[in-house]
């Protein structure tokens, strides 16, 4: 997957447009990272980069650390953006964006100072440190350490960088997944296709002596569907997204995109909406994944255990699920959205065990929670950007398979629902209540799918719906689209995954 | 940089965009000062002070059209980045509807003041940050033994914005915002851990409340949830209290803009002079309110700010049109966003529509749920009160409404007499007849 030759690194600016027949100015290869002799081969083209040096990081850190915090890191980030859209059959708009800085954090227990600046110069970066150094305030001085290179794995290798792809060669996608749609169905009368990638460029650097780079590739393509039938319409999308290169949007997955958001959309005509209230409901493989996310995911992330505002808070080590049901977050699946070589605090990432076994077993931790409980980090630490302090966010977070046929399951089914298209979810997680929009589905009557169901929320109670799945089938599936997810203000890309489920009961909105 | 420097160089993008092949271009400018600090069970927790920048730049050459934006200001990149805006726009498709808008519609007002940049904000230092913090942490701390947890926030932002469009626009925007405010965690007996919150965004460092009320009404709102329970599925009547009628009627919002009717993505697509609610529902988009926080003398396009009447006792008067979309439609523009949506008020306040109230849930909370612009349908997550008789009988939680958006809008029977403060979204308490709650 790796290309061989060694990019030359041109750095006569940084503005990193992806287009054709125009010279790029920035460039680092990924993939030399770790082909290179000793694995740091890439750490002097990040340091020229930013144009900074061991010996001026390690200046700041002592500035960072004046006033007596405990660590502090510097986080560097380079960003380049492009979208490009479809609409009215044309591919007639453009959008790229460039975001630059260095974030500087200083941490004192629990506590945190932060400041960045999108000047990487160390006058700047001075300034920054003093801010952020002013959380702490006392005479003891820790001394930041030398730094050490810090090889990570890859886990999302591609073939070419994005910044390597022009517009020239992604507008014709676009095109061919529009033909498709209006091919496909004469109910279709409108498309809206947008085509997203970035990369993101980071050097992280800590006070106990780690450095590390990454380099993080994603790319989305998404489809609006809108259809028409004796004048009533309907609208329904679907997305591929993850971390890969232009060599991920094969010809098969275009049709794939295309045919799924038409059949989505048109499948809307016959959907009606359930009578509302509590019952079964089985999840489809895939994305139904946000049942976890909601449900546990978000109560697990260590910042609200520490706080003691979680409803998971007191539960560790105790039972919450049959035995059957193991749930993880998993920062290391290959090409998945979520998934990220080390954490936005330079900690490595891991498969985390959230629940083995039907027992509750770690919190998903950053660096100040690891501190707190006196457990090894579990790479969770992430931030939306430079601009952002880093907390503890999921990755890819998902059920193992489990006994179960995913038939026997809907078989298992009188009245009830399945659920298979999500838009978005929520948890409030002192109480534990969670909810996730279903955008489409079906009614299980009798053990078998009937009519499709359509725009309904579905809402529980998080340890209660754990101890409700009744069963779990052995075909486990990631979603596609992943998903972003959204906490204090901040967004992360993630991914979430389930197998075929069924929960006993919960309840369903629709109407009486 | 200082506002001089900035404008100097918005102009000479403007002007380097056009030697490089632009017929057109629009650059805007922000600069944003953000300082924040939070505090938690006794202790400063988060401390963040920091400096953005951002550069928006938009291309129309030849019928075709891109925009981009940068934070990387270095004069070199920045050459660079724009000839590479303009190089890469030719790989586009031709669209004959992007242009920057007729200069007519630039024409603001610009003796109107909106008094929305707090001169006294340059006066604030870190000392008095922390102390709004902790003081609100303090206070709401001590009003319940059953606190788990209590954390309060204060920050506040300073922004100019500097737009100027090669046709002939100039305007500089500067302003500030203040807020606070504590979320706070309580212990149920069940094993929950309700957690509310109190909130405050005002434009002017004086209007930010006492810590009392902060105190008061998180505390008083998180109580007023331990023992929730989720009750029967059935029709009641739904109090919906101000602060969170926002997120319903922000439902309409989507469905009123011209890029949804154009690309046939609302339901609300030719119904202008049609009736899309009961009488109660009149809305009205005022971007000229003093110090209001959706305030402002134009938009995104330059167009120059008008109070518009969008729906009138039920009745659809207007849309959200943009210079863009507008074209596309052969619709006037008026703008493509909202600014502060005021409301028809009536008389009586929550409590009066509770004692009102036979038999209804009074809501205080959305979680998670959605809307389809196109059909209208939606379906939410809520939490709130069982009422009966007037009375509020006790604390639900784990239940939805569902249902389409023209027959809950219709079932409007009653608008509060608080416009909720602190948002541009001025909605008051709203009380919609008969609908239907899936619960048990």
């Amino acid at each position: 997957m790796y290309q061989i030759d060694r990019r030359k690194f041109i750095k006569t600016g940084l503005s990193g447009l992806a287009l054709a027949a125009v010279p790029l100015v920035f460039k680092l290869d990924p993939s030399k990272a770790f082909a290179a002799p000793g694995g740091n081969g890439m750490l002097k083209d990040y340091y020229r980069h930013f144009e900074v040096d061991e010996s001026t990081i390690r200046k700041i850190m002592s500035i960072a650390l004046d006033k007596g915090g405990d660590y502090c890191d510097l986080y560097f980030q380079h960003r380049i953006g492009n979208w490009i859209g479809l609409e009215d059959k044309t591919v007639n708009q453009a959008y790229t964006t460039i975001d630059y800085g260095v974030g500087i954090r200083v941490v004192k227990g629990e506590q945190t100072g932060y400041s960045f600046t999108e000047e990487i110069t160390p006058k700047a970066m001075e300034l920054a440190a003093k801010t952020a150094a002013n959380i702490a305030n006392e005479a003891k001085n820790i001394a930041p350490v030398e730094l050490t290179y810090h090889k990570t794995p890859n886990y999302y290798p591609i073939k070419t960088i994005w910044e390597d792809v022009g517009i020239d060669r992604k507008i014709p996608y676009l095109q061919k997944i529009n033909d498709r749609m209006f091919d496909k169905d004469n109910r279709v009368i409108k498309s809206q296709i947008w085509f997203s990638n970035s990369s993101d460029y980071i050097l992280i650097a800590t006070s106990d002596g780690k450095i590390v780079h990454d380099y993080r590739p994603m790319a989305s393509i998404y489809c609006s569907c809108t259809a028409e039938e004796n004048g009533k319409r309907e609208q329904n999308g679907f997305t591929l997204s993850a971390r890969q290169g232009m060599e991920y949007f094969t010809p098969e997955n275009l049709n794939y995109l295309a045919d799924e958001a038409v059949r989505r959309t048109v499948n809307l005509f016959k959907a009606v909406k359930p009578e509302g209230g509590e019952m079964p409901v089985v999840l489809e493989a895939g994305r139904s994944g946000i049942l976890l996310h909601e449900a546990i995911g978000h109560g697990m992330e260590a910042d609200f255990n520490r706080k003691g505002i979680s409803i998971y808070a007191d539960k560790m080590n105790k039972k919450v699920a049959e035995d059957f049901v193991s749930i993880v977050d998993d920062g290391t699946n290959l090409n998945e959205r979520g998934s990220i070589n080390v954490d936005d605090e330079a900690n490595d990432t891991e498969k985390t065990f959230l629940v083995r076994d039907g027992v509750l077993r770690s919190y998903l931790h950053d660096r100040i929670s690891a501190n707190y409980y006196k457990v090894n980090p579990t790479g969770n630490g992430r931030r939306q950007s430079f601009r952002h302090m880093p907390m503890p966010r999921m990755r890819n977070t998902y059920m193992l398979p489990g006994p179960h046929k995913r038939d026997e399951i809907i078989e298992s089914v009188k009245n009830g629902l399945y659920a298979e298209a999500f838009s978005n979810g929520e948890v409030h997680i002192g109480a534990g209540d969670f909810t996730f929009y279903v955008k489409s589905g079906y009614l299980i009557e009798n053990g078998k799918l009937t009519k499709p169901v359509k725009d309904i929320n579905i809402i529980g109670n998080g340890p209660e719906v754990l101890t409700r799945v009744e069963m779990v089938a052995d075909d486990l599936k990631l979603a596609e689209s992943g998903g972003t997810c959204g906490k204090n203000g901040q967004w992360a890309p993630v991914s979430l995954g389930l197998p075929t489920i069924k929960v006993s009961s919960i309840t369903v909105g629709g109407i009486s | 940089m200082d506002k001089k420097d900035r404008l100097k160089l918005v102009h000479w993008v403007v002007d380097t965009a056009r030697k490089k092949g632009a017929d057109d271009a629009s650059v805007t400018f922000s600069y944003e000062r953000d300082i924040s600090v939070s505090h938690r069970d006794g202790e400063l927790e988060e401390l963040s002070e920091s400096t953005s920048n951002s550069l928006g730049l938009a291309i129309y050459a030849n019928s075709k059209y891109s925009s981009h934006s940068t934070n990387d200001l270095r004069k070199d990149n920045l050459q660079k980045f724009i000839e590479e805006a303009v190089a890469m726009t030719k790989y586009l498709s031709k669209d004959e509807y992007r242009t920057l808008p007729d200069p007519k519609y630039y024409d603001y007002d610009e003796n109107i003041d909106l008094d929305i940049n707090d001169k006294s904000y340059s006066r604030i230092d870190s000392d008095r940050r922390v102390d709004i913090a902790k003081k609100i942490e303090e206070t709401t701390h001590k009003k319940d033994k059953r606190i788990i947890s209590c954390t309060a926030g204060y920050g506040d932002n300073h922004f100019e914005t500097i737009r100027v469009r090669s046709n002939g626009f100039e305007g500089v925007n500067e302003g500030t915002v203040f807020y606070a405010g504590v979320e706070v965690t309580i212990q149920d007996d069940d094993g929950g851990r309700p957690q509310d919150w109190s909130y405050a965004t005002v434009r002017h460092f004086k209007d930010l409340p006492e810590v009392e009320y902060f105190a008061e009404e998180a505390i008083r709102r998180a109580r007023s949830k331990l023992g929730q329970t989720k009750i029967e599925s059935g029709r009641y009547d739904m109090i919906l209290e101000n602060r969170n009628a926002g997120r319903l009627i922000y439902a309409l919002y989507g469905p009123l803009q011209a890029s949804s009717i154009q690309q046939k993505q609302s339901f609300l697509e030719g119904k202008k002079g049609e009736r899309v609610g009961s009488e109660k529902l009149t809305i009205v988009d005022d971007p000229l309110i003093k110090q209001g926080l959706g305030s402002r003398l134009y938009d995104s396009d330059c167009i120059a700010a008008k109070k518009r009447v969008m729906i009138d006792k039920g009745i659809l008067k207007d849309y959200y049109v943009d210079w863009y979309y507008g074209r596309k439609l052969g619709m006037e523009p008026t703008s493509g966003s909202r600014s502060n949506m005021v409301f028809g008020y009536g008389d009586k306040s929550m409590d009066d529509i509770i004692r009102g109230t036979g038999k209804g849930i009074l809501v205080t909370g959305f979680i998670g749920g959605n809307s389809n612009s196109t059909t209208g349908d939606f379906s939410y997550g809520i939490i709130g009160s069982y009422v009966e008789d007037g009375k509020i009988i006790k604390p639900v939680n784990e239940m939805n409404i569902s249902g389409n958006l023209s027959e809950l809008m219709m079932s409007l029977t009653e608008m509060g007499n608080d416009p909720y403060e602190y948002s541009s979204m001025k909605s008051p308490t709203m009380l919609f007849k008969d609908v239907y709650f899936s619960g048990i």
